[in-house]
């Protein structure tokens, strides 16, 4: 029986890393994070863990590099900072060092706005930086899902040994709701041989190397070789850890797909449209990369069209034509469907129902 | 200094530091490069002070990160520039570790000198060790930020202009006016002499991290004979005829407290 709260969802983000044992956060400020950043800076040194306000995110990253060779650590930003890290995360998908960055998504690109959209999502879901490489990205929907999912997080970065991405947005970010703040056990992990400790702090006296190139400290013979195990840790991955929700999407003619916050508006458009006699569902994608192209590939042989409902130009868009694979219609509500032009607009169930009317 | 070190220091005569590991197969520096000779003096301070179990060195990307080849310690390169936030990181999650990084003139004050400005505005309790070569060396001899009026480089074919490129940075100097720093001073190893004022350098820096009383830094003069186009030789005498007038030896804060 966990403790329950009343909090907002970037708050949730630090308890559960908290009680993921997380015991280091490197942060810089930006809207809409900085709740984040500050609890850090107010808890951490009370539980005698590490924080530190870095210069830059430049800063936030590479710390967390030097911290993640020996513990759980973390970092948080929005997206101009996300495109800061670019390098660091890069090189940590070559160094396979395990740790957790929280993305609170805002407009863009650019400075773009302080407030919520959902433009990150291809740089996320590509690595976002250069050279082959994926991350699991996680996108919660609800002050619930941003616990438990960061918790999530953790383990599998130390289970790969590879980044693992939160990304939120400002409205998650901000929003109250109850939470039950539980640490969830997810079984076993490996002993982390290959931290960094100083040599007489492994039993075999030997020092361990971390290094992010394919051609200094060789952990494998040759860089086709290092690449092939990276490709083989991809797909595990891949197979493994895809996690999605299915929202009345059984017999559903009309399938949304959409993630975070743009998710709960989908549900109450679909809630609305039922009402109607239109048979709509939703598939959400938990995890966006892996992406449920399956799931998403057998809807389209079965028949159904596709609504996807995304704060942007259309970013998963691209993969959900990718999962139909030119067999079904896919419809977009982006950014320019929003209730309002100026930047706290968002998008609603009345348009999305409008939408879904559209297309029947 | 403590007396065991002493005691150490007194039984040696010459041979090669054992945390520097006997030549590889793979990879060797040039001919008349400095970087394994400060690597040798680093081992023999990390032997003498015996804290070899402890230490983690951060090394800069360039011809500074080969040492992870060279010195039996352990080691993480990250990228370019990055080293003081790396030690950061690191030393901040274990600070009883002797944390130092190793980085060329270019990955400190160049790319790396929000990380550099980053470190000192924090007080880290790290050390920064730079070797000043005057150039990025192993990208093959491009301007470096302390490449010298008139120096020729590959992207300097007529010599660096101060119009268009400015003045060689005095890393050493400036790094001593930030209140946080408990020592900066700068060597050169073109002579016995000159070997062990870097190596007393050395010593005392990584003294003030053990002690826990601030950032320490040393910068080494380097002899870079290939991308110098100079014999080993010349390049010590280019080193002592036209570096020391530019970068003076010596320390330039040496503090026991800081307030």
């Amino acid at each position: 029986m966990g403790e329950r709260m009343f909090i907002e969802g970037n708050e949730a983000i630090c308890r559960g890393a908290a009680i993921a044992n997380c015991q280091a956060f490197f942060g810089y400020p930006i809207t809409p994070q900085n709740e984040i950043t500050e609890w850090f800076a107010r808890e951490f040194p009370k539980m005698g863990r590490v924080f530190v306000q870095s210069q830059s995110e430049l800063g936030s990253i590479n710390m967390l590099y030097g911290a993640a060779a020996a513990v759980r650590a973390m970092t948080s930003t929005s997206g101009p900072g996300w495109s800061l890290m670019q390098e660091g995360v890069s090189s940590m998908a070559n160094a396979e060092l395990p740790c957790v960055i929280v993305d609170v998504q805002r407009g863009g690109p650019g400075s773009g706005t302080i407030r919520q959209a959902q433009q990150d999502y291809l740089q996320c879901t590509r690595g976002g930086g250069h050279g082959d490489y994926k991350n699991v990205v996680l996108t919660p929907a609800s002050v619930q899902e941003c616990c438990q999912l960061t918790q999530l997080a953790f383990y599998l970065a130390d289970k790969y040994r590879n980044p693992v991405i939160m990304l939120s947005d400002a409205i998650i970010g901000r929003l109250r709701e109850t939470v039950n703040i539980e640490a969830i056990d997810f079984g076993p992990l490996p002993d982390k041989d290959w931290a960094l400790r100083g040599k007489a702090g492994h039993k075999d006296g030997k020092r361990r190397m971390i290094d992010h190139s394919a051609d200094l400290y060789r952990r494998d013979p040759d860089f086709v070789s290092f690449l092939r195990r990276l490709d083989q840790k991809i797909k595990q991955m891949q197979e493994a850890e895809l996690r999605y929700e299915s929202y009345k999407a059984e017999d559903a003619r009309l399938i949304l797909v959409a993630y975070g916050y743009t998710s709960r508006v989908a549900k109450e458009a679909i809630n609305m449209a039922r009402a109607e006699g239109i048979s709509a569902g939703l598939i959400r994608p938990i995890t966006v990369w892996p992406f449920p192209y399956e799931v998403v590939r057998e809807k389209a042989r079965q028949g159904c069209k596709f609504l996807v409902v995304e704060d942007s130009l259309g970013q998963m868009l691209d993969d959900v034509w990718f999962a139909v694979e030119g067999q079904a219609e896919v419809h977009l509500v982006g950014i320019l469907d929003r209730h309002m032009p100026t930047d706290g607009g968002m998008i609603l169930p009345n348009k999305v129902l409008e939408k879904i009317r559209g297309i029947q | 200094m403590n007396r065991e070190a002493e005691v150490v220091i007194k039984r040696r005569v010459a041979g090669r530091p054992k945390l520097l590991i006997p030549k590889i197969e793979s990879f060797s520096y040039c001919p008349g490069c400095h970087e394994l000779l400060a690597a040798r003096v680093i081992a023999e301070v990390l032997e003498e002070l015996q804290v070899e179990g402890k230490t983690i060195g951060v090394f800069g990307v360039g011809c500074s990160s080969f040492l992870i080849l060279m010195l039996d310690i352990e080691a993480i390169i990250g990228p370019h520039g990055r080293p003081p936030d790396i030690a950061t990181g690191i030393k901040r999650v274990y600070p009883d570790n002797l944390v130092f990084t190793v980085q060329g003139d270019g990955d400190l004050i160049s790319i790396g000198g929000e990380s550099l400005l980053g470190a000192l505005t924090r007080a880290e309790k790290i050390t920064i060790i730079m070797l000043n070569n005057a150039v990025y060396g192993t990208t093959g001899g491009q301007m470096a930020p302390t490449t010298l009026v008139g120096q020729v480089t590959t992207t300097t074919p007529k010599g660096r202009e101060v119009t268009s490129a400015g003045f060689p940075v005095h890393a050493a100097e400036m790094i001593a006016t930030f209140k946080g720093v408990a020592y900066s001073a700068r060597g050169a190893l073109t002579t016995p002499s000159n070997y062990q004022h870097t190596k007393r350098h050395i010593k005392t820096a990584f003294q003030k991290q053990l002690d826990n009383i601030g950032l320490s830094y040393v910068e080494i003069l380097s002899a870079c004979p290939s991308n110098w186009h100079l014999s080993p030789v010349n390049s010590l005498k280019w080193i002592e005829e036209k570096m020391i007038s530019e970068f003076p030896l010596g320390e330039f804060k040496n503090v026991d407290r800081i307030e």
